[in-house]
Order: structure tokens, then sequence, then C-alpha cells
């Protein structure tokens, strides 16, 4: 892959195996101004420009008169720019006007009154000059809601009814406050906005859900009450894609009307690199022309934007830069004091670092949804294609927040909390499909549903089924009202409860404003409600006490108790009797084997798993095949194995010795080395084998005959061994120094069996 | 607050008991125009005359069947209407006590006309 042309010699080892890692197969894409393949400031980027008529009409715009404005410059130019302080804020240097917004003493809403009067091209222009590190101070400040939240997807192949509803209660449980499905059959969709309506509302009030489709049919769902928001609705930075994707900005304001018409929370959806993609990017940049989108969102009167990471994601992903280019989008969106859902929308690299490292930025800085869709469903299942992070890497999210003590949304679940949510999710499903005469799925159907990690762990049902249930709800128009009644009538009655509480949602209208979601006693977090306050250290969120127990609280966490609970299946197995006060020996065979304070008597299995019984065993015997007198003796005074080897090659007659912690760890040590030396040190205790402590104890002989064995290398993993065992190794040195006795001497021991 | 439905009743009347009784229509769980403009005031409020103008559209738009809202979003989809029939779906907006979304209509025409997206006459 690295030979050129005619070049016979062999690739080098080094990049052949560069050549086989992950993140070798994403595409890489040189810079080119001239089909926007670029991150920041394109040469063809206008200047910034403004320039008003006597009634403060905006007449020029980022370069172009309004005789030449295109659609998306005429509505920015119309709705877009406040007039009053467009001079003050496009005089300001782009540097000052960047330096303000990550000031901690300038407040937000100072920053958002001048991002009032930017023009698409200046906002452009300053965040490019934020740095990473400062892009998140930024986006720490500028996000309209105090409280983080995030979205899931919900979806799977066989838009299984039973299997959304519980997939959709389970990530409900997980903590996601907004769930959006979609359809691999498109006429699937109103079974799966009434499937993922249901389950989103067992086990906890208030989740938002909706179906990603086409535009007119997903207003008419939305119409019904089978979805509560919608983000499909999407805007792009060139008249030419934008006329490409069947809209104007007036049709899609006039959309965003029509939505908060029925009371339905809506927001629009860009990103860059879609234009690129699209070939008509018209030579700009990807934020320049992402700042249009967003100008173009705040101008008709969308509360939100969906971008930073969305369908275009691997484009802007492909060139320099690009990730903070993803990062620089959602900070747009804050800075026009808009709802940011920010990306981490589709998988943006096969390599784990790197879709990591794409968003871990955004996690600590905290957003108003930290994914517009997390896949909180298995990989295959996610009909959007895969998200940057899945149902699979749920433990590896919930252990990012713990370790850096910020809250990313979710919370961590026990497996009967989740069993009981899935059995009632399905089973509501499955008893309001029954009630409406929609289909009939059987209790097998449910036990499957509930225990399946996946639609691939269900057994086949006719696909028409689903598509038939969809056709009924369309030709009866079943909307919020049927569903209510059905799950009242069923005994379903909290869900009930729930499900009509959505549709007073729509009444009362608090969640129209910018930024609202709905915690789980159904109280609206907006920016009206829940105005983001971080003005540095000390103000904005912060995770309360209760909040943290609920994060911290991983399934995998142990306390010491718990580490220490295996020890006790062994306990007894070998009983060591204390002889007396241990003096030197004289027998120059005598090899002396010292064990540590706890061993075997509080700590029992090594950390490999052995009964410390056997590891003490194998020595003895390989010992004796050396025709070595062993002697045992437990050093009471130390933990450390260094000092145990050396006090009782001390004690030796051949002035040989061996440690021996209850962990594991051992050595073979002689009386005249210095503490830390050793002859031989075995000290990835988690591998040691039964082999090896025989080894162990043969070489140890023959070292007090005076000869040189070959020693035995340490095993060598490539795994994290200390990041599995140190958990326990700390429980039980823990114990080892309870025991520990620093003023007593070491005393000569023998097995009693 | 207690919010009334665009059908008058108020919110507290909107419980499970009443809809299992048949008692209540779709009309019942939409919202009131008077509640969108009181939800544009607090948008203005807090410094977004965009959303509150919005907010304010879509009061006209409470009055409109699902059917006519997705009817006049399809006419100003691009190259679906002609100049003149964006202009009668206004002046039936204004007609309408819709003054709002009429001015939003006209506008996309004067621009669809100098940008070539209006359906030819």
């Amino acid at each position: 892959m690295t030979k050129g042309d005619g070049d016979a010699r062999p690739v080098l080892g080094r990049f052949a195996g560069l050549d086989e890692r992950p993140v070798n197969l994403d595409g890489f894409s040189q810079e080119d101004d001239d089909v926007g393949l670029i991150a920041f400031e394109s040469v063809h980027d206008p200047e910034p420009s403004v320039e008003m008529d006597e009634g403060g009409r905006i007449i020029e715009l980022d370069g172009v008169p309004a005789s030449r404005f295109d659609i998306i410059d005429a509505y920015i130019a119309g709705h877009g720019i406040d007039a009053s302080c467009a001079r003050e804020a496009n005089d300001l240097q782009d540097v000052e006007f960047a330096r303000l917004i990550v000031d901690p003493s300038t407040p937000r809403e100072e920053v958002v009154r001048l991002a009032r009067g930017a023009t698409p091209a200046k906002l452009a222009r300053i965040v490019a000059r934020l740095r990473p590190v400062e892009l998140q101070i930024a986006i720490a400040k500028m996000r309209v809601r105090r409280t983080p939240s995030i979205q899931a997807h919900v979806t799977n192949r066989l838009d299984d009814p039973l299997l959304l509803a519980a997939d959709a209660a389970t990530a409900v449980a997980f903590g996601f406050r907004e769930l959006e499905t979609t359809v691999p059959v498109l006429g699937d969709a109103p079974s799966n906005a009434l499937a993922v309506l249901i389950g989103s509302q067992v086990g906890a009030a208030g989740a938002l859900t909706q179906c990603s489709i086409e535009e007119a049919m997903e207003l008419e769902l939305g119409l019904r009450g089978l979805t509560t928001y919608a983000e499909t609705v999407s805007l792009y930075g060139t008249e030419r894609v934008f006329v490409d994707g069947d809209d104007t900005p007036w049709s899609k304001a006039f959309l965003c009307s029509a939505y908060a018409s029925r009371g339905l929370k809506m927001r629009v959806t860009s990103g860059g690199g879609a234009e690129a993609l699209m070939g008509a990017a018209e030579g700009k940049s990807m934020c320049y022309l992402e700042s249009r989108c967003v100008a173009l969102a705040r101008a008709m009167g969308a509360q939100g934007v969906q971008n930073g990471g969305i369908d275009g994601a691997s484009v802007v992903g492909s060139v320099p830069e690009g990730m903070r280019e993803l990062l620089a989008e959602n900070l747009l969106v804050m800075l026009r004091d808009l709802e940011s859902c920010s990306g981490n929308d589709s998988l943006i690299s096969e390599s784990d670092m790197r879709r990591t490292a794409h968003t871990v930025p955004l996690v600590l800085a905290g957003s108003d949804f930290l994914f517009s869709g997390f896949g909180s469903v298995v990989r295959y299942d996610n009909m959007f294609g895969p998200s940057n992070f899945n149902g699979e890497d749920l433990d590896d999210y919930l252990v990012m927040q713990r370790d850096w003590g910020v809250d990313g949304g979710l919370r961590p679940v026990d497996q009967e909390g989740l069993r009981a949510v899935r059995e009632r999710a399905a089973r509501a499903v499955q008893a309001v499909y029954r009630e409406l005469g929609l289909a009939d799925y059987g209790d097998d159907h449910v036990a499957e549903v509930v225990i399946a990690q996946g639609s691939k762990d269900l057994s086949p049902l006719d696909p028409t089924v689903v598509l038939e249930a969809a056709d009924a709800i369309q030709e009866r128009q079943v909307g919020i009202l049927d569903v209510v009644r059905a799950l009242e009538r069923t005994g379903f009655h909290d869900e009930a409860e729930r499900v009509l509480a959505m549709g007073r949602a729509r009444v009362t209208g608090d969640y129209l404003q910018t930024a609202a979601i709905f915690d789980e006693e159904m109280n609206v977090l907006s920016r009206v409600t829940d105005p983001n306050d971080y003005q540095g250290p000390g103000t904005g969120y912060e995770v309360t006490t209760a909040r943290r127990t609920e994060m911290t609280g991983i399934r995998q966490q142990r306390s010491r108790q718990d580490l220490l609970e295996k020890q006790a299946v062994y306990a007894g197995h070998i009983r060591l009797a204390e002889k007396g006060e241990a003096g030197p020996g004289v027998d120059p065979r005598e090899v002396c084997v010292g064990v540590s304070p706890a061993f075997a008597t509080t700590l029992w299995v090594t950390s490999s798993g052995l009964p410390v019984g056997e590891a003490l065993r194998q020595i003895l015997a390989g010992l004796e095949e050396e025709g070595c007198v062993a002697r045992l003796v437990r050093v009471r005074s130390t933990i450390d194995v260094g000092m145990i080897g050396l006090t009782a090659a001390k004690l030796a007659g051949s002035g040989i010795g061996i440690g021996l912690q209850a962990k594991g760890t051992a050595l073979i040590h002689r009386r005249d080395l210095p503490p830390l030396a050793s002859l031989e040190l075995y000290s990835i205790a988690p591998l040691l084998t039964k082999e090896m402590y025989r080894t162990l104890g043969t070489n140890a002989g023959r070292h007090a005959k005076g000869q040189r064995p070959v020693p035995v290398r340490n095993p060598y993993t490539e795994q994290a061994i200390e990041a599995r065992y140190h958990s326990e190794v700390v429980a039980m040195v823990s114990v080892e120094r309870d025991e520990c006795m620093s003023d007593l001497g070491p005393v000569d021991l023998e097995v009693a069996r | 607050m207690n919010d009334l439905a665009l059908s008058g009743r108020p919110l507290t009347d909107i419980t499970i008991r009443s809809a299992v009784q048949g008692d209540l229509s779709p009309a019942d769980l939409r919202i009131h125009p008077d509640t969108l403009r009181r939800q544009a005031s607090v948008a203005e409020q807090h410094g977004n005359p965009q959303l509150a103008d919005n907010l304010r559209r879509a009061a006209e738009l409470t009055a409109f069947g699902d059917d006519e809202v997705l009817a006049i979003y399809e006419a100003l989809r691009p190259g679906r209407s002609s100049l003149t029939e964006l202009e009668n779906i206004a002046a039936r907006l204004e007609a309408s006590n819709a003054p709002l979304c009429a001015a939003l209509v006209r506008e996309a025409a004067a621009v669809y006309e100098r940008r070539g997206l209006q359906a030819p006459a």
C-alpha cells in the first residue's frame, strides 16, 4: 500500500502495521477551496459586511447587494439581522468578539445581543478564531439551557412495535429525554411513531418523541399527536442545495409555524459537509455555509438546530480541522441563542479512538442535547445508520461520565428494573394494538422482546403485520386520544396519564420556548425556566449530590467488601500453624519461604484465582525436587514482597529466600542483596500459573545450590491488566495492611492440613 | 394559569375520565391562539423576536384545518405555484385573519419571481 510504483523494496513493517489500523479505513481529503472541502475560511468566503438604508433595511449582506440576494441571503437580511446592533457587531474586531465569547466577566446575554447583529460571514470568522479548549469554554457559557440533556435513536430492522416500545422504555430508563425513531420501510412510520410514543411513557413521564420521515408525513403524524416534536426540517447553506432539497426558506418557515400551530416543538437540521457532498458548495467553507444555515434558522423563528455531526459529518471529518469545525457549528447555534442538538449523530470513524475524540470535547463542555441521536439500540438496529455512540457503548459512556464527573445525561440501570420496563412497554403496545384492532402479538413474542438485545434475537414474524397496522392507523386516523383510551381500558393507567399529559403539554405551549424539555415530573426546563448562568468557575450547572450518586453508581462498581467475597469461598482450605519465633537456619540446603501477614489468615485466593495453599504447595514441591529443605515462615512486620523475601533469605541456611504475598506476587531473594533487588520477580500476579510457582520453587532450589537457573520470564500481556485488577489489589493490600504488625518478628509455620 | 384548549375547554377538564367517556375531541388537545400569542410575548421578552413572529403566525394557523395547512406548505415549495397562485393564497390568508402568514407568502412570491422559483403561469 505504501510502496511506490516500480519500487520492489518491501513495505516497512512499521507502515504495514499502521496500515492495518482502523483509522486507515477512513477517507481523508486534501483541502480544496473550489469544491468546499475546507473547514474554515475558504478563499471564496466573503468578507463580512452589512449595509442598511435609512429605514434600517439590510441592503447589503456579506458583500452581496440586495438585488443579487439568493433565497438564503434574502431571508436572513429580511428577518435575521438586528439592525440596532448590526454596525456595532460587525465593526468589532474578530478576535475582540471571540474574546468576549470566552470572557467569564462578559455575560452570556451581552454576547447574544451582539450576535443578533452579526452577519453569517462575521460569526463564521469569529468561531474560527477560537481554539478547541476555547470552543469548550464558549459552549459551556453559551448553551441555552443550564441542565444538559441527551437524545436517543430508537429503531429496529423489523419496525417491530413491541421491540420499539421496549427499547424506548429502555432509553428512558437510561435517562434519554428525546427519542427519535425512523423506518426502514416508509409505510411503517405511523406504527413506529405510535409504539415509541407508548414506550417512551413507561417508567417515567415526559420524554419527547419524534418520527423522522419525509416532511409532510412527519407533520401529519405530529398533528395527530403520535409524535411530540419534530426535527427533520432540513436547511442548507446554498440556494442550489436548498432547492434540490425541495424547499425554500419560506416553505420551511411556514412549516415551523405549522408545527407551532399544533403546539408541537420542532427544530431544524443542518450541518457542514452537506453542500460539498451535493456538489454545490460554491467554493465556500463548511463553517461559513453552516453559519448561513444557523442564521437562517434564527431568522425563520425556529427554536433550535440539530447540527455538528449529522449526515455530512464524515465529509467534515475528512478535512483538516474538521472535528474542530463540527464543534464550532454547535457554538454557532448557541451564539444565535438557539437550542443546540449537538451532532454525534453519525459514526464519524472506523477508529474507536477517533470517534471518541470527536465526542469527548462536547460532552465535557455540556450541551442542550449532547447527541442528536445516541444510538440507544445496537448498531445493526439503528436505521439512521450507526451513531457515533451506540447501544454497545452505553457502559463506556456511563463510565466516562463517572471518570470526569460531568453530567452526560445518562444514568446506570439495574437488570431487574430494566426487565420490568421492557416487559411493561411490550405489554402496553400488545394491549393497545389489540384494543385498536391493529395487530395481535402473542405472549411468546413479548417474552422474546423483553430479553432481546436486538431484532436479530426475535423469531421471524410476517413482515406485513406492521404494514397492515400502520395502514389501519392511517385509515382510521388514530390519534393521541385513541391511544390514551386504549391504554386506560387495558389497564395501563400510568401510561395513559402520561400520554395524555404530553397532549396537555401542547395545549399549554410552554415547551415551544427555546431548548425546552420535560423532566420526569413534567416540569419544563427551557431558556425561560432554566437559563444557562455560567460565568466561570463556581457558576452554571452543577452536578447535585443526588445526581452524583446516581451517576457514579455503575453496576460494575465494587466495594472492598464485594471484592473480598471470593476470598471467603476458600477460607480454611489450608491451615498454617505458628511454631514460634523464627531464628537463623544453618542447613545450607535450607530455603526459606516467607509469606505475607494475611496469607492464609484472611486472604485465601491469589489474584489469578489460585488458592494460596496451591501456590504454596507448588513452590514447596519445586524445592523438594531440587533436594532442598523448605522452611516456612510468616513475616508479620511488612507487606512488601521484597522485604518479606529478604527477611526469609536472611533466615535461610542457604541465604536464599522466597517472598510470597497472598495476592500471588512472588520473588526469589538472597540475603546479601539490597531490599529492592531480587534474583527473580514474578510481579504480574493475575497471570501467574501453578506451573510458574513450581518453577519458582525449582529455581530457588538451584540458586541455593549455587547453580544459575534459567529465569522464568514474567508473563506479558498487551491488555490493561492493571485496570482490570487494581481495584481488587487495593482491597487485598488493605487487608494485608490490617494484618501487619510492625513490632512483631517472623514466626516459623507448619502446614497443618 | 388555566389555559383553554382550542375548543374552549379548560385544561383542567382534560382528564383520563373525560377521554375514556368519549367527551374529548382532537380540538381539546389543540393549542389556543391566545396561548400562542402569550408564548410569543414570552419569547419576545427573552430576546427572540423571530421566535415570537413564528408563534404569532402559528396563532393564525390554528384556525386552519390540517389539510389546508399542508396544502399551503406544499404550495410554497419551489416550483409548485405560479405568482398568481401564491397571491391567491395570500389573499385567502388575509381574508381569514391571517395577515402575518399572508405577508410571508407575498414575501416568498417576490423572491421566487426574482430567483425563478415560481411555477410557469
